[in-house]
């Protein structure tokens, strides 16, 4: 019985056609956007650094997309990422400032092991002792926010050599690159937090895909009481799906750190309702069994490009910034309940 | 899914009140054994001359004010969508600025002033909560969802309104709203939700709206169906809200004197959420207690101030409150009340055996 679900019955073909329309749309006005900051913004956006920068500053975001995305298909929420990031970093600027010879390898596993406690903690209060998921992640956020602030009020900078020539590294494509002003030919540069990131997006679109756990992630999120009449534990898969979103943001504390190497207690604040905006932009639905990781890597990137447009125009930027993901929130948000609302409507 | 959520779910006799109240309880003797001195009930003069009662238990009802009313209002959004309005924090804000535009706009700051400032702050506040619910009644959004977008925006709203000047309200009406009333030694906010509260009472006790409401909560075809307008009645619980919301907006300006943009109000969308649900109202929606979540409001508070009075860094106290969280709603969490339902009959019936046995011999 298990194996029927695997190997995609028709009956799990409905939500799928929701999220592949979901996602054309949010591709499509991704590429008008950016299309269009091309033509009238000229510029920096004629460069092919400008996209890779886009890449590079929202890796992090990329990735607690992925963990939110994860949770939200299986019907939950987890708002304790950005409290995660900002304990990961935290925590792993000052182990690398503990001792000169402490290496990166440990350090990403400290990083892992932070999300992975989180994970494993708020997982096993969800789905075996039934809390309410908002509930249980709101605390998780005070609770990583407050241990940030124990651990230092105060910033740590990342002097660690080793680490620091890491942040340095970066994929350089020469193709891509650019003639400066004396003629040096200057390459694309890619961090590695982006080729993570990127990676990343990848893996959990095949986990989701192709895989008993991601399809059961599915299932449990579009109709809890006919996933467990079809024999999938549905405990034990919302279990994984916050361990995983709990580990994704640990990795997403430690590629933070490789952009900024410094730890400080107001990290990524709010940056968990930046990934789940993301999330809806790409067309993932809170109510769970809707969604696509490739929608929220899109669903970040337009709101990356919407923060570089304003950056580049003469507006207030903070404000004009808020103001404008609002705006865009709002317009998809509405969007997306008419399509929905019509094809069901269509169906009926 | 829907068709299993009946009346009977989250659990509503006086028992959804016993976790909260022993939570309180606990506080309230902790702090006792600690420092009994806590309790310690004064009167002092204070800047404008008149006598007011100080003391921890004063400043906690008085600073969980705000939060008591919004939380008040979000009981019955809960209640009647099922979901949560996390843009509390920033219409609130916006609600504040509106608040000081007006009687910025007048010469003189007077009784009637304030009163107009008050009206049109609650009708523009509406308006704000009003495009939530439309979204949300109408267009069958998730209420976190639809919410998000005053939630990103809402504070730069408040800013577009004032500008980036935050001017000072000084007047003597300003701090009685604020802080106290001259003649009367108990602080003026504390009205305010003993206000708010007969009047939700009264509604909510007198009406059939609770009735309606927790029906929409509950499943909102069968109360269609029983000929209740689903929409209205979410429309109205997000009128309600945009009402709170407006005096608490105004009661925390008044406080201050000014509309601090990134400080008034600040994530108290999360604590009231915590509030419903520490009170032990289901967050899924249907029935529920306002009552409870103003008991939710007063832990929380109760909780901070026995933090700092412990001299905790303010900074660390997200991290104790996580922990005192994580432990309340373990306690009252389904799983946990059925064990210890199912231990308790257990017992019983072991002990009417052994007296069954006992009187078989």
């Amino acid at each position: 019985m298990k194996k029927d679900i695997t190997s995609g019955a028709p009956r799990i073909r409905e939500p799928l056609n929701d999220t592949q329309l979901l996602m054309t749309i949010t591709i499509c006005i991704f590429v008008a956007m950016y299309a269009a900051a091309m033509i009238f913004m000229r510029g920096g956006f004629l460069k092919a650094q400008q996209f890779f920068d886009l890449l590079n500053d929202n890796a992090y975001l990329i990735i607690i997309s992925c963990s939110l995305t994860i949770v939200m298909i299986g019907g939950g929420i987890n708002i304790s990422v950005g409290g995660v990031i900002s304990l990961t970093v935290m925590a792993c600027a000052m182990y690398l400032e503990s001792s000169s010879s402490t290496s990166i390898l440990t350090t990403l596993l400290l990083a892992l092991g932070i999300g992975l406690a989180f994970g494993l903690l708020q997982g096993f209060l969800i789905s075996y002792l039934e809390i309410q998921p908002f509930i249980v992640t709101l605390a998780g956020m005070f609770l990583a926010r407050g241990l940030t602030t124990i651990l230092s009020v105060n910033p740590v900078k990342v002097t660690h050599e080793r680490f620091l020539n890491l942040v340095k590294t970066k994929v350089e494509i020469a193709w891509l690159g650019y003639t400066a002003k004396n003629g040096a030919l200057i390459p694309a540069k890619l961090e590695i937090g982006a080729v993570v990131a990127l990676m990343v997006v990848v893996l959990v679109y095949l986990m989701l895909r192709y895989t008993r756990l991601g399809r059961n992630i599915y299932a449990i999120g579009g109709n809890q009481q006919s996933a467990l009449m079809l024999g999938i534990n549905v405990k034990l898969t919302r279990f994984w799906s916050y361990v995983l979103s709990g580990s994704l943001s640990g990795l997403a504390g430690f590629v933070f750190l490789m952009h900024k190497p410094a730890g400080n207690a107001s990290v990524a604040l709010r940056s968990e309702m930046d990934a789940i905006a993301s999330s809806i932009i790409g067309g993932t639905l809170l109510t769970g069994g809707v969604g696509n990781v490739i929608g929220s890597f899109f669903g970040t990137m337009i709101l990356g490009t919407i923060q570089k447009i304003i950056a580049l125009s003469p507006l207030n930027a903070s404000w004009w910034q808020e103001m404008a993901n609002g705006a865009m929130l709002g317009l998809f948000i509405m969007l997306q309940s008419v399509i929905l609302m019509r094809r069901h409507n269509k169906k009926h | 899914m829907h068709d299993r959520k009946t009346l009977s779910r989250g659990n509503n006799g006086l028992g959804q009140l016993l976790i909260p109240l022993i939570a309180l309880a606990i506080l309230i003797l902790f702090n006792l054994f600690r420092d009994p001195g806590f309790y310690a009930i004064g009167i002092s003069v204070n800047n404008s001359g008149n006598k007011v009662l100080t003391g921890n238990i004063i400043s906690v009802i008085d600073s969980a004010s705000e939060l008591a009313i919004i939380a008040m209002g979000m009981t019955i959004v809960t209640a009647a969508t099922g979901g949560q309005d996390i843009s509390v924090g920033a219409v609130g804000t916006i609600a504040g600025s509106i608040f000081v535009k007006i009687l910025k706009g007048f010469a003189g700051i007077n009784i009637w002033t304030v009163l107009l400032g008050i009206l049109v702050c609650c009708i523009v506040t509406v308006l704000f909560t009003s495009f939530n619910g439309m979204l949300v009644s109408v267009f069958r959004i998730q209420p976190m969802i639809a919410t998000l977008i005053l939630f990103s925006c809402g504070r730069s709203i408040a800013y577009w309104i004032i500008g980036s000047a935050t001017p000072q309200i000084i007047s003597p009406i300003i701090s009685a709203m604020g802080m106290t009333i001259p003649g009367i030694p108990i602080p003026t906010p504390i009205f305010g939700v003993i206000l708010v509260a007969l009047v939700l009472v009264l509604l909510f006790r007198f009406t059939t709206l609770r009735l309606y409401t927790e029906s929409v909560g509950v499943n909102q075809g069968a109360a269609r169906l029983n000929g209740i307008n689903p929409v209205a009645i979410k429309m109205l619980s997000f009128v309600i809200l945009g009402i709170c919301v407006a005096i608490a907006g105004i009661i925390g300006t008044c406080r201050m004197g000014q509309v601090s943009l990134k400080t008034l109000l600040v994530d108290i969308e999360m604590d009231a959420i915590l509030a419903v649900a520490i009170g032990g109202n289901s967050l899924g929606g249907g029935r529920f207690r306002i009552g409870a979540s103003v008991l939710g409001a007063y832990i929380i508070q109760m909780l901070t101030t026995t933090l700092l009075a412990m001299r905790v860094d303010p900074v660390n106290i997200k991290a104790y409150k996580a922990v005192m969280i994580i432990i309340i709603v373990v306690a009252g969490s389904p799983v946990i009340k059925r064990k210890l339902s199912q231990l308790w009959n257990r017992l019983r019936a072991g002990r009417a055996k052994v007296a069954v046995q006992k009187g078989g011999r």
